[in-house]
């Protein structure tokens, strides 16, 4: 036992080391000086990457949601297994063949870029929406029918609070995937911290490139970890106790 | 009163028509519990679901107190029906307050009426009403969440109760202990129950009445006395078991065999001593003829409420029994 | 069309390039199944230490990989390597980690302890019970982690041609670069169709492993 726990603390110590040689280099090598120098340019291009995540996040979750809902509806049903495998396959596109295909139609620019993010947000949202609320126990909504409650508030006591989990994480995911994306739309004209990354890469400049990708990671660990107050703030208490199993 | 006539339901896939429900006629009085026993696939859960239409009628009627359910508003109908299945019913994204609170806060009732509402119930079922108010089902043990299913589906207080296999997924011991409690419990209550079952001795437990139903078709109404005593049909015999006999002798208590035959011999045996094998007046006949037979004598001290002597149990009084018992108990003894 | 002329002139191009991606994505995917495997495994015996490594995992996959990219490329410069298939392979490497260690260790965790009863109680060592009981029920669960880790690597490995790793991500980088859509186009649709393929094929390896019951729960 004591053998093991040796081990354990090694790997521990270990990957804090990794953490703190990591930002030691940083600094060393100029990236905080980059920043330190240019502030209006960073806090200008966070702006405008926030912006871009904000926009086609918040319009995919409103176009998934009640996208998802839909299709789960009686009446719908049996298109169910459409829209599920066209996420799927959707899914499985890599977001900068998106990107790069959205941009041989609509050309370079802002709009294309959040348009592009929007479509690569949708899916995951909207799959993860279907599955929660199919996996809600049809003995569940056979209580709640049989003791009258109506398609509406079966829907929103019964079916939502108990896919809630399915459908946060969802989002939570895809926030988190599209902050990563976004770094990718300088590529197609969207601007965004992308822009200090990919000029960094090209100049050979670490001190540049790492402005870039700092606030980038920073931005998305906050944003996961935000995502992650909220779901637990908003799911259930009743069901809970599942996010602490896995 | 429940009526159904000429009760059926088709469903038609492809083609292809199944007839899950076939012209049931029958009907349930007011304060009954009526099991309907059978197979699985054998139409009971169909025919139960049908009276709360979650399963619409293809042919037929169902009336309760005359009044045709398809005249009504389902919605409404289904919150006048208290309903209570086999397991996951909980809504677990709810406290088990809540849980119960769901019906009378959909009938409009106000805070303080639900709020007695739930205690009343509470102490009903057994519970603590303070510990479980804020509690979520999962954290309650599978006894305990069918406990407030139950008292879920009797928080509006319907006259009518469906209960669908309610104790199925229950280990036998707290099986056992929660079908008394829902008997101690209906006495208070009365309500008109049908309560889906494919267990015989739960049905001769718990029954006023048993309709037992094979491929759709209602195959026998009666009393558990009158199915044991007297199986309409090959079908019937078979689902209720060689044992009928014997199943029968729970439905009878010493008592009752005693009130067969009221006869001054019994004070002569006043005297008996009280050993190991005795019987008291509530032990129901089946257990009594265990003692019997356990007994070197063949003989068992019938004992009162107070544990005093009342008399002397033997073989032959379940001779008295013949007058009950069309076929020779004699046979099942030896 | 354009866009099939240009699949049918440079069909041979088209090949190599698949080929590079999908040598660097097999070897990446291949070591983090080496390294990840056991150390899902390993990580199941030890509670607190099953912890921090997934949420590591976890943090490492928040970041995004052209970020990544970059950080490699100043650390691999004192090599001489910070450009080129390595920093691109080790980036792969480290995000097919989260998929496989956290698939492999919610798989092994999750094997009917009745079913480790069992195995215990006829006598078995912990590592037959690791390869006769417990590897072969959870072998599904690692294979959708594998195929995860597979789908999103071909992903990132696109955007590597961005630091000189190749494959079909070449195509988009220089197509968007010299505006030549046509090269846009057929660079994003290979790498679509070959993250496809390989997530149907990788499903159907991940059917062939599953335990065949007759109803699955």
């Amino acid at each position: 036992m004591k053998g093991r726990s040796k081990v354990e603390t090694m790997i521990r110590i270990g990957l804090y080391a990794l953490l703190i040689a990591l930002f030691v280099y940083a600094f060393q090598i100029g990236a905080f000086t980059y920043i330190a120098e240019n502030p209006s340019e960073i806090a200008y291009l966070v702006g405008q990457h926030i912006r871009m995540v904000a926009i086609s996040s918040a319009a995919a979750i409103c176009c998934a949601i009640p996208l998802g809902i839909f299709i789960t509806r009686p009446q719908f049903k049996r298109f169910e297994f459409l829209v599920i495998n066209f996420a799927n396959i959707g899914q499985t596109v890599p977001s900068i063949a998106i990107l790069a295909l959205v941009m041989t139609y609509l050309g370079l620019g802002w709009q294309t870029a959040v348009f592009a993010l929007w479509f690569s947000s949708l899916l995951p949202i909207l799959r993860n929406t279907i599955a929660g609320i199919d996996s809600v126990h049809p003995a569940i909504i056979d209580a709640g029918k049989g003791m009258g409650m109506t398609q509406k508030l079966i829907l929103w006591k019964l079916e939502l609070p108990n896919a809630s989990y399915a459908i946060l994480a969802g989002i939570r995911t895809a926030t988190v995937i599209n902050v990563g994306t976004a770094a990718l739309a300088f590529l197609i004209g969207g601007g965004g911290l992308g822009d200090l990354i990919f000029t960094g890469i090209s100049l050979y400049d670490t001190g540049i490139m790492l402005s870039g990708a700092l606030p980038v990671i920073l931005l998305a660990i906050t944003i996961d970890f935000m995502l992650g107050i909220f779901e637990k703030l908003i799911i259930p208490k009743g069901l809970q106790r599942k996010v602490e199993a896995i | 009163m429940i009526t159904f006539s000429n009760v059926s339901k088709i469903y038609e896939s492809t083609g292809k028509k199944v007839t899950a429900v076939d012209h049931v006629n029958m009907s349930v009085e007011e304060g009954e519990i009526c099991v309907f026993l059978g197979p699985s696939g054998c139409g009971k859960t169909t025919l139960l679901r049908m009276v709360n239409r979650l399963v619409q009628i293809t042919e037929g009627s169902i009336e309760i107190d005359g009044k045709d359910i398809q005249a009504l508003d389902s919605i409404e109908l289904r919150r006048s029906i208290g309903y209570v299945i086999q397991q996951n019913g909980l809504f677990p994204n709810m406290t088990i307050e809540e849980n119960i609170n769901v019906v009378p806060k959909m009938l409009g009732w106000d805070a303080g009426k639900r709020k007695n509402r739930y205690k009343e119930l509470m102490e009903m079922m057994g519970l603590n009403p303070e510990e479980f108010r804020k509690r979520f089902p999962w954290e309650l043990s599978g006894g305990q969440q069918q406990r407030i299913g139950v008292a879920r589906a009797l928080a509006a207080d319907p006259p009518v109760m469906l209960m669908d296999e309610p104790f199925g997924a229950l280990d036998p011991i707290i099986r056992d202990h929660l079908q008394n409690e829902f008997l101690r419990i209906q006495k208070d209550v009365k309500k008109t129950i049908l309560f889906v079952s494919h267990d015989i001795d739960e049905a001769i437990r718990l029954g006023d009445k048993i309709a037992i139903f094979n491929q759709g078709q209602l195959m026998q109404v009666g009393t558990p006395d009158q199915i044991l005593s007297d199986p309409k049909n090959e079908f019937v015999r078979d689902f209720i078991g060689s044992d009928r006999e014997i199943k029968r002798l729970t439905l009878l208590t010493v008592k009752d065999l005693l009130n067969k035959g009221k006869k001054g011999n019994r004070k002569s045996n006043l005297t008996a001593e009280i050993n190991e094998f005795y019987v008291t007046l509530d032990t129901d006949l089946r257990n009594a003829l265990a003692v019997l037979l356990a007994s070197p004598t063949g003989e068992a001290v019938i004992v009162d409420q107070r544990n005093q002597p009342h008399g002397i149990l033997t073989f032959t009084d379940y001779e008295l029994l013949t007058g009950v018992h069309p076929s020779k108990l004699k046979s099942i003894v030896h | 069309m354009e866009f099939f002329e240009f699949f049918s002139t440079s069909w041979n191009e088209i090949l190599m390039m698949t080929w590079e991606h999908i040598q660097l994505v097999g070897l990446a995917v291949g070591v983090a199944i080496l390294l990840g495997v056991p150390f899902g495994i390993y990580i199941t015996q030890h509670e607190t230490l099953s912890n921090l490594v997934l949420t590591v995992a976890g943090i490492i996959m928040t970041i995004p990989s052209i970020a990544l990219f970059g950080i490699m490329i100043p650390i691999l410069s004192v090599i001489n390597q910070g450009i080129g298939f390595l920093p691109a392979f080790l980036a792969l490497v480290l995000y097919s980690q989260l998929p496989i260690i956290r698939n492999t260790f919610i798989a092994i965790k999750n094997v009917d302890p009745n079913m480790r009863d069992a195995a215990i109680g006829m006598g078995m060592t912990t590592w037959q019970r690791l390869r006769k009981v417990e590897i072969p029920i959870a072998l599904p669960v690692i294979m959708a982690g594998i195929r995860t880790a597979v789908v999103l690597t071909i992903g990132i490995g696109a955007i590597a041609a961005y630091i000189g790793a190749g494959g079909l991500g070449e195509y988009i980088a220089r197509g968007i670069s010299t505006s030549y859509t046509t090269m846009v186009q057929v660079g994003a649709v290979s790498v679509s169709v070959l993250a496809i393929v390989a997530d149907y094929l990788l499903g159907r390896i991940q059917k062939q492993v599953s335990p065949k019951t007759a109803h699955s729960k």
